[in-house]
């Protein structure tokens, strides 16, 4: 069995990242996935957080995401999100006007529809800003 | 026999053509190399969803209790064709094939005695769909893809979809459109969103387990397929748009490179019968005037 695994991050627009990496730390819908080599067969939720990219022992990268998917196989790791930006690029200000503008749109939220739409993009802001704290 | 006046007006109007086919055919040129980036950004995003969605379809074992999404609903009466057409004409073929492709299908499947619903995105097919099956458009997406064709606006006709979807409108879903080869070819592509179909593995077989593989869900498999499935139709349907649109701005292209070019061979043409009018009256000015000599 390999010693490292492949990790692919994706979003709707690009392949993110693609690399052969010894760990990833991915925040699950159920609690945080430690995925290392040799992993058995996954399919889970993503909930928005930061995904750790561990190398040689400590972490080497560290990529914010905004909820998707993860399927892991024993070789390879691959994460579907919505958005991902790296920790160190998130516009902190920008971050804090984008929760204010989700807690303002679902305050004014009609329907159960937009409700859920504006609850899970405040779950986005306040995750972005607690990653960039 | 035009008079060397017309043929100038000729000439010069040709030119006004041609210089603004030349200008349109470098504008499609930037905006296809954009749309074909973005195209192929997009790709690994909507196969590996696609896969994803596959394996979960595959492990489940008992179809009846999968959403009906994945498995349909049991009957195909009512089809959806979403068309994926431009929102302006003067790209060649491109719109004239997808929605030659639509009314083939719509026939046939109107002649299986099935209904048929058409949605349409782009201008162009609701303006040249509109005369055969006035009946069936049920809405037209416009101004998608002006700027780039952004995930929100794929967001909004998918919700579109997956609304009639709930509503039993439709049992299955095909979105009709041109796959992005090279500028100068578009595949047309019939691919059916709902129900769900895995996608024809063509050689790729990295994945490792197979399609029966065991799978570990986190949380329930049924409440992940809640989430991806619309997820998934709204990627599939993205991708779909951006592949459209590339094709769109590289038919535009070769279209207008060979409007320019035709323009040009006008212009040869008008410009050598211009010259030989111009010669053949100097030559009778001349017989005038030596004629006009000898006769003094």
């Amino acid at each position: 069995m390999a010693d490292t695994i492949q990790f692919d991050l994706v979003s709707p627009t690009k392949l993110v990242a693609s690399q052969a990496v010894d760990m990833v730390v991915v925040p699950g819908g159920e609690g945080d996935l430690g995925v290392l080599p040799g992993h058995s067969l996954l399919i889970g939720t993503v909930r928005p957080g930061v995904i750790d990219i561990h190398e040689g022992g400590k972490v080497t990268n560290s990529i914010f995401v905004a909820g998707g998917f993860v399927e892991v196989n024993p070789d390879t790791c691959t994460v579907l999100v919505e958005e991902a930006t790296a920790v160190a690029d998130i516009d902190k200000t920008a971050a804090n006007q984008r929760l204010q503008d989700a807690q303002k749109a679902l305050a004014d939220a009609g329907d159960a529809k937009a409700k859920s739409a504006a609850e899970s993009e405040v779950k986005v802001a306040e995750a972005m800003i607690a990653a960039a704290s | 026999m035009p008079s060397l006046k017309d043929l100038k007006i000729r000439i010069n109007s040709v030119k006004s053509t041609q210089k603004i086919t030349s200008a349109m055919k470098m504008v499609a040129a930037a905006k296809l190399r954009r749309a074909q980036e973005g195209a192929e950004a997009a790709r690994p995003y909507a196969q590996r969803m696609e896969g994803m969605v596959a394996a979960i379809g595959a492990s489940i074992g008992d179809p009846t209790g999968a959403p009906k999404m994945l498995a349909g609903t049991g009957s195909d009466n009512t089809h959806l064709l979403v068309a994926c057409t431009a929102d302006r004409g003067l790209c060649g073929g491109f719109n004239g094939t997808i929605v030659r492709e639509v009314r083939r299908v719509a026939r046939k499947l109107k002649s299986d005695g099935k209904t048929v619903k058409i949605l349409c995105v782009g201008k162009k097919a609701r303006d040249l769909l509109r005369r055969d099956f006035k009946a069936d458009i049920v809405e037209t997406f416009e101004g998608i893809g002006r700027r780039g064709v952004e995930y929100e606006q794929a967001q909004s006709v998918a919700d579109k979809i997956t609304e009639m979807f709930e509503a039993g409108e439709f049992d299955i879903c095909t979105v009709i459109f041109n796959r992005f080869q090279s500028a100068m070819t578009q595949i047309v592509t019939n691919q059916q969103i709902i129900p769900f179909q895995p996608p024809e593995t063509d050689g790729d077989k990295e994945k490792t387990g197979g399609p029966s593989a065991i799978y570990l869900y986190e949380p329930e498999e049924q409440e992940i397929l809640a989430d991806l499935l619309p997820r998934n139709m709204a990627v599939q349907l993205f991708q779909a748009l951006l592949e459209s649109s590339a094709s769109e701005h590289g038919a535009r292209m070769t279209a207008m490179d060979s409007a320019t070019r035709n323009a040009g061979e006008m212009i040869d043409n008008l410009t050598l019968t211009y010259n030989r009018t111009r010669q053949a009256f100097i030559t009778k000015e001349l017989i005038e005037i030596i004629s006009g000599a000898e006769a003094v």
